[in-house]
């Protein structure tokens, strides 16, 4: 598997490493319910097919959200964390 | 037999080799096998299951019996295939599987047990009675199986990994895989071309028809010649691509020396590449399938494409009188090819009518359908009824693609009635091209032209046009082919020669209802022998459907995955042996440290020091109490650089350490320090560790030496995905500075000798920070303290660690104290009830050890939110205590249980655990911290801890977790 | 048909022609008292405990492709009762009871070998932790004995004590714990429930739920709707899809494990071995491989493949602990799909529609609990009661922070 870092370009899936989906960019703070902390830590859609996920580039310390497909794990897109949403 | 003449062996040399200890000459570019039956070896293994004799069936990687050990002593390499490896002079090899001999293997009984032994025998015995099966049955069963032997030592060779890159990866050298490298090689572009044989050429090196009017290998030589002047080119022989995986990688084994008698210096025996490739042409051509007919598995008995490249590419004929045995077109070349080697034809047998009535031998329109000899083949017998004396049968049921590595990303090949078999599916492997007789096209010309076009397509993909590329002349056979899986008769039929699997096992499985293919597979062990079914899939799969009346495609296959080849653990794991599977952090004090004779432990990656042993001292406890005492009385020093330093700047470095810690640490004014606590979201604790200020927008923080990572990574999540508007920045400096804890009464005049500055309890006191000079090198001063003694650390540049290190300890030898190592530093911690990741090991809250009020009300941090959940709050948690020895026995052992005084030590009664022991010289007494139900109420009561595992049994008075010093008069003062 | 020594006498005699089917391949019926979803290892064990605790034996397996085609069939076949908290003791204890008396039971040889686990350790700290794991395996009526160096070398000649990377500082010895022959687990629990009357139905494959105000009363299919008031879903490695049909989220990423084996090989390794600091067991099976494994590739994936870093990685951890195994050769690789949970725990609790009960969670220790998954999911769903062993395993424990996190990692799927 290799992963386009947009700060690095292509690099092979042993410098990265995943922390997993991207529910963990809704984080409720501490007046949010325990039902959002649930949706946030443990629940997920765990699709077959696309999926976002948080990865982590680890010789640059680079957080991304990997747009990608769990069946055939083809990349189909990276950004970086910082950026989503901006 | 040697023929006379012909052949790619160079018949100048003459290599001596032994197999089963008696001598054999051979000739360069003979392969083990082609040797041995050049000097009549016909006999070279045993089955797995029956110890059936067997011989050489394949002349490649496929085989699956003529497997051998190459080599002795350590060096000793199990279950070689004899076919591919190349003959050096001094070869050893001896036979495996078979005791006391070959010829004579005691486990031969077997064979006779047969009717006992049929598909899934195993489940349905040995289980009279229950505790026999690990006594007797198993260790029986375990050693008739398994194949070749392990030397039981390790593998003395040197062994490599490598990356390679390419915009075009060719796999396979024969007519498909040498005109795809052509073309793209002259367009330009990046070119790896592997081959798993000794040499290019694949299936041409085997067979007589011509390329553009020159033989199949001058053929191959030619464009070979022209590729190894290309700059683009990068070629590579005896390197099988092993697996195909995402994004364009590739697995390969380049068996770098294994054709050697020895390995040159400086040469790995192999090594394991992962090419990375933008497209691949896969030009893996075609494997011949044997017919199932009774006894087909003698020695003698071979693929008629092996017959022809033994004829043809070796110069031996396997026998004197030879049989051909096949249902299609190709099969009548074996024929024709042994004719032309002077090779006695004793007949064909190809049950299709009117099939190769012109080839000037007796042809039989019938089947194979038994045979006769015990260690090598006597005789066959036709379907007719005839007998025929022979000593080799050359067979063949057509070929089947080779479309294993298109499978590898579970991608399932299609059925193709016209040549009765498999073939790849489009877009099996992203970015790569089947073509040739992999693809189905078994003609020569075919695999020319398919070659060219699969190469064309790459490179118009890759942006790039192909060049002009005449299609080379080649001389073809059609190939026409009537499907014949399996001959009715009684006997045993072999299907997977290897593990004895028979066509009445295959009956069997579907009889007892086993007809999912996967369940025939592995109820029967068909397809999962060294060869993976390779020679035999497709004919099990046929019967199967035959068995249960489905159709072929509707029966399915099993599936194909990494590696295509077998791959030794040497090669994947290269690298690893010994010290190399992890690096090794050494801190700058490491080498002064080994002079003081110091053991060493690990700490994660980075080794410690765990005591500073003294002359006459004979046990660690010695030089741990010593040590201690230098805190307790005098000064000691310790190197502390491995604990992660992470130095954080900007105007919101102070909010956001707010945000990681559960504490506040936005309040700490420049110069002093403050201890912190991390979660982890979920509201358990993470790591702790101390912060100073350094400067009102600068801060630098410590965590434990074991979670250094994971903090700095938390960290990077933390401000890339929650603190994105936070200006701060922040980066690792723990291998920047070496740092010191000088720790103890005299610590204040140790330190006063080495600074260039004085300090003073009103200049530097408790939890103060500030820059220091050392002989006017700019360091860093903390007055911190893990030991509760007034205690420092002093941090300077890496590169002068070793210096200081050596000055601390000598200038504290002075004084009365010295050095102190892990042991000493656990055992003043225990002694202060200072935690380490014994206590927070993953499963324990703020609360849990004490710390609930550290977690701020009054701002939001991670994990803050987790802690309001009923598990975290709720009564009856295990809370960190302190433990004194309250009965006969003083040891408490980490990891023993803890129990209410009178309660059974069962699990329903389990109160606690203990996580950290020491004795402590300080208060002569053996002291630990442990967790206990509801801990902080029950102090001074008496508890049990129990240590089944070590037979420990004693009482145990709770206590506080401070042991001495509660009040920190010492750390302060 | 009951296995005997005197019947395979008669068979073997008779060119085995007398031997009927495994199971039968019955045609499913409209409604059933209960049904399975997944025939896997622990679907099979529930219908099969159904049928013989509980005596519900109109009941129906329905499995999409063949029985004991997913995880049951591609593990590395360890079993074991070496679990240190609360929740996890229990029940791989009684699992692992049930283990040694299975293949009397279900008259099928399972080939459970109790050949012995030892899980090696490499510092202070680690010795500490299994100390505390053993002494909670003893608490809990289980085995274990502490190795030290010496009784390592002596039961394992051939690691390397001088040159690896860490330092082998003993091992914690499970001597109940041991291997099994993995399909035949699926194949013995198939054979048994099919005995007892349980409908076992391959090549059908579930596409929703029948829910009615909120009460699962059966499941559409490709072979038609099939009604059950009791409907238990048991699905490792696709629970996230089969509870989507349901609608709703579960506390499960599906990961993908591999796992490798060797070319046959004369015995060489005679127990389960775990390396403490490198992700990687071993052991050889009765036909001579060398059954290998590591960690997760970390990625979610449906695909039962992973990729090389992984595989790397976990031979170069076998190397530096064991470098005799260097010139064995890697036949074969593959991949499970293991439903993770952010705590490493399973999950066997009723969902929240009522009639549908949820087996899941199983991470990378499934096999092991067949027989107890099957036992406690077969309770649940006949009595609406948790079993005793399996109450901790609670769909709602996360929320709550009931966890049982046995390996400290915290709250990330693929961590455990």
């Amino acid at each position: 598997m290799r992963i386009t870092c947009p700060l690095n370009g292509e690099r092979d899936l042993r410098e990265f490493t995943i922390m997993g989906s991207v529910d963990y960019l809704d984080r409720p703070g501490q007046d949010g319910t325990i039902e959002a902390l649930d949706d946030h830590l443990h629940l997920r859609d765990n699709p077959a097919g696309e999926t976002r996920e948080l990865w982590y580039h680890d010789p640059s310390g680079t957080w991304l959200v990997v747009t990608r497909n769990t069946v055939t794990h083809e990349i189909l897109s990276t950004e970086l964390a910082m950026e989503v949403g901006k | 037999m040697r023929l006379p003449s012909g052949g790619l062996i160079d018949r100048g040399t003459n290599l001596r080799f032994q197999f089963d200890k008696q001598w054999y000459a051979g000739h360069d570019g003979d392969t083990l096998a082609s040797a041995l039956l050049a000097n009549g070896v016909k006999l070279v293994g045993r089955s797995f299951k029956y110890h059936r004799p067997r011989g050489v069936l394949s002349a490649g990687s496929e085989e699956p019996n003529a497997l051998v050990h190459i080599g002795k002593g350590a060096a000793q390499n199990p279950n070689v295939r004899a076919t591919t490896q190349a003959l050096y002079d001094g070869l050893y090899a001896t036979s495996q599987n078979a005791w006391p001999s070959l010829k004579f293997d005691v486990m031969e009984a077997n064979n006779l047990l047969a009717p006992f032994l049929g598909a899934g025998f195993y489940y349905k015995t040995f289980m009279w009675p229950r505790a026999f099966w690990e006594k007797l049955y198993e260790p029986f069963i375990r050693r008739a199986a398994g194949l070749g032997a392990l030397a039981g030592m390790p593998d003395p060779a040197a062994y490599e990994k490598g990356f390679a890159h390419c915009d075009l990866l060719v796999i396979g050298t024969g007519p498909t895989g040498l005109m795809a490298a052509l073309t793209a090689a002259r367009a330009g572009v990046d070119v790896i071309l592997a081959d798993e044989g000794e040499r290019f050429g694949g299936r041409l090196l085997s067979e007589t028809g011509a390329i553009d009017g020159q033989s199949g290998a001058e053929w191959a030589d030619s464009v070979i010649a022209e590729l190894s002047g290309m700059d683009n080119v990068r070629l590579m022989t005896r390197t099988t691509v092993t697996g195909a995986y995402d994004g364009g990688t590739y697995g390969a084994v380049e068996r770098v020396a294994h054709h050697l008698a020895t390995v040159p210096t400086g040469l790995p025996l192999e090594c394991f590449w992962r090419i990375v490739a933008k497209r691949t042409v896969l030009g893996a051509g075609a494997l011949e399938r044997p017919i199932a007919f009774a006894n087909n598995d003698r020695p003698g008995v071979m693929l008629a494409s092996a017959v022809r490249s033994y004829v043809n590419r070796y110069a031996v004929a396997p026998g004197k009188r030879v049989a051909v045995f096949g249902s299609n077109n190709d099969a009548h070349q074996t024929v024709r090819d042994l004719q032309t080697a002077g090779v006695e034809v004793v007949a064909l047998i190809d049950p299709r009518a009117g099939a190769g009535k012109d080839i000037g031998v007796p042809v039989h329109q019938a089947c194979v359908s038994d045979t006769k000899g015990r260690l090598g083949l006597t005789e066959i017998t036709l379907s007719n009824g005839r007998t025929l004396k022979v000593d080799c049968l050359a067979v063949s049921g057509g070929w089947n693609p080779t479309v294993h590595m298109t499978c590898h990303m579970n991608g399932r090949p299609q059925w193709r009635e016209d040549i009765a078999s498999f073939v790849p599916r489009n877009g099996g492997i992203p970015g790569m091209i089947p073509a040739g007789a992999c693809q189905g096209d078994f003609s020569t010309t075919a695999c020319l032209e398919g070659g060219i076009a699969a190469a064309t397509r790459a490179l118009s993909e890759l942006g790039k046009s192909a060049p002009d590329i005449e299609v080379p002349e080649a001389e073809d056979t059609a190939y026409a082919l009537d499907p014949l899986w399996a001959v009715p008769g009684k006997g045993h039929a072999w299907l997977d020669f290897q593990n004895d699997v028979t066509t009445k096992d295959i009956k069997q499985a579907a009889r007892e209802n086993m007809v999912s293919v996967e369940h025939m597979k592995r109820y029967t062990t068909q397809g999962m022998a060294t060869d993976q079914g390779k020679n035999s899939n497709v004919g099990a799969l046929a019967l199967l459907a035959d068995a249960t009346g489905r159709g072929i495609p509707e029966t399915g296959t099993t599936t194909f995955r990494p590696p295509y080849v077998p791959v030794a653990l040497s090669t994947l794991g290269a690298g690893a042996r010994g010290k190399g599977f992890a690096p090794e952090r050494k801190t700058t004090s490491h080498v002064a440290t080994e002079q003081m004779g110091a053991p060493f432990i690990e700490a994660g990656l980075w080794y410690r020091p765990s005591y500073f042993p003294r002359d006459g001292e004979t046990h660690w406890r010695q030089s741990c109490d010593r040590e201690v005492g230098y805190v307790r009385n005098a000064v000691g020093v310790c190197d502390v650089s491995t604990l992660g330093k992470i130095d954080l700047k900007g105007p919101d470095a102070g909010k956001f350490l707010d945000f990681v810690y559960s504490n506040t640490l936005s309040t700490l004014k420049p110069g002093k320090t403050r201890y912190g606590l991390m979660l982890r979201e979920d509201g358990f604790v993470m790591d702790d560790g101390t912060t100073a200020c350094l400067g009102e927008t600068h801060y630098l923080m410590t965590t434990t030496t074991a979670a250094a990572g994971q903090v700095m990574k938390h960290l990077d999540y933390v401000q890339q995905v929650h603190a994105r508007d936070m200006a701060v920045r922040f980066t690792s400096v723990t291998e920047h500075w070496a740092q010191f804890a000088v720790a103890g009464p005299k610590s204040r005049e140790l330190l006063s000798a080495v600074i260039d500055e004085p300090i003073t309890d009103e200049t530097f006191p408790f939890m103060a920070n500030g820059p220091v000079s050392v002989d006017g090198i700019a360091g860093r001063l903390f007055r911190i303290s893990f030991s509760g003694e007034h205690a420092y650390e002093i941090a300077i540049p890496a590169r002068y660690g070793d210096a200081l290190f050596r000055d601390l300890v000598a200038r504290a030898e002075a004084l009365g104290g010295g050095a102190y190592g892990m042991e000493a530093l656990n055992v003043l911690r225990i002694e202060k009830g200072f935690i380490t990741h014994s206590e927070i090991d993953g499963r324990v809250t703020a609360d849990d050890i004490g710390f609930g009020r550290m977690v701020s009300a009054k701002k939001d941090c991670i994990g803050k939110l987790a802690t309001t959940r009923p598990a975290l709050t709720e009564p009856g948690r295990q809370q960190l205590v302190g433990l004194k020895p309250a009965g006969a026995v003083k040891m408490m052992s980490p990891g023993a249980h803890l129990f209410t005084d009178g309660d059974d030590a069962i699990r329903e009664n389990d109160q606690g655990y203990i996580t950290s022991e020491g004795y402590s010289p300080t208060l002569n007494s053996n002291l630990a911290l442990g967790f206990l139900k509801d801990g902080r109420a029950r102090h001074g009561e008496i508890v049990q801890v129990i240590d089944h595992l070590r037979e420990v049994k004693t009482m145990v008075e709770v206590c506080d977790p401070v042991f001495f010093d509660p009040e920190g008069g010492r750390m302060r003062g | 048909m009951r296995f005997s020594a005197l019947r395979i006498l008669k068979e073997g005699l008779t060119g085995n022609t007398g031997w009927g089917p495994l199971w039968r391949t019955p045609e499913p019926k409209a409604s059933y008292d209960a049904i399975i979803i997944g025939g896997g290892g622990h679907g099979l064990s529930t219908a099969y405990y159904l049928a013989k605790n509980h005596g519900l034996t109109n009941i129906a397996v329905i499995e999409k492709g063949y029985l004991g085609g997913g995880n049951v069939g591609r593990n590395t076949t360890i079993v074991r009762a070496n679990y240190m908290l609360p929740g996890n003791s229990e029940f791989y204890s009684h699992s692992l009871k049930l283990w040694e008396g299975m293949e009397a039971d279900l008259n099928f040889n399972a080939m459970h070998s109790q050949r012995g686990i030892i899980n090696l350790f490499h510092s202070d700290g680690q010795r500490d932790a299994y100390a505390r794991r053993g002494n909670a395996m003893i608490n809990q009526g289980d085995d274990a004995i502490l190795l030290d160096t010496q009784g390592c070398r002596k039961l394992l000649p051939y690691l390397d004590y001088d040159q690896t990377r860490f330092p082998i500082y003993g091992g914690l010895y499970h001597k109940r714990g041991g291997t099994a022959r993995h399909d035949a687990v699926a194949w013995g629990y198939a054979r048994g429930a099919d005995q007892l009357g349980v409908d076992l139905i391959q090549q059908c494959e579930v596409t929703g739920f029948l829910i009615e105000n909120g009460v699962c009363k059966g499941v559409q299919t490709t072979r038609g709707d099939i009604r059950a008031p009791k409907v238990g879903m048991v699905v490792a490695g696709r629970s996230g899809q089969v509870a989507e049909m349901a609608g709703f989220r579960l506390p499960v990423e599906s990961h993908v494990l591999q796992a490798f084996v060797t070319e046959g090989l004369k015995p060489c390794i005679d127990h389960v071995i775990t390396y403490g600091m490198g992700h990687f067991y071993i052991s050889q099976s009765d036909k001579g491989g060398l059954v290998f494994g590591g960690d997760l590739d970390y990625y979610p994936s449906y695909a039962q493949r992973g990729n090389l870093p992984m595989a790397e990685h976990v031979v170069e951890a076998g190397m530096t602990l064991m470098p005799m195994i260097g010139k064995a050769k890697m036949l074969r690789s593959w991949g499970g799909i293991m439903d993770m949970t952010p705590d490493g725990s399973p999950i066997i609790d009723k969902s929240p529609i009522e009639g549908l009960y949820v087996d899941a969670g199983w991470c990378y220790g499934g096999f092991k609990a067949v027989p107890a998954s099957g036992w406690c999911m077969a309770h649940l769903m006949a009595t609406d009661h948790s079993h005793d062993v399996a109450k901790r395993f609670r769909l709602d424990r996360f929320r709550t922070g009931h966890v049982i996190d046995e390996e400290s990692t915290g709250s990330q799927h693929n961590l455990h």
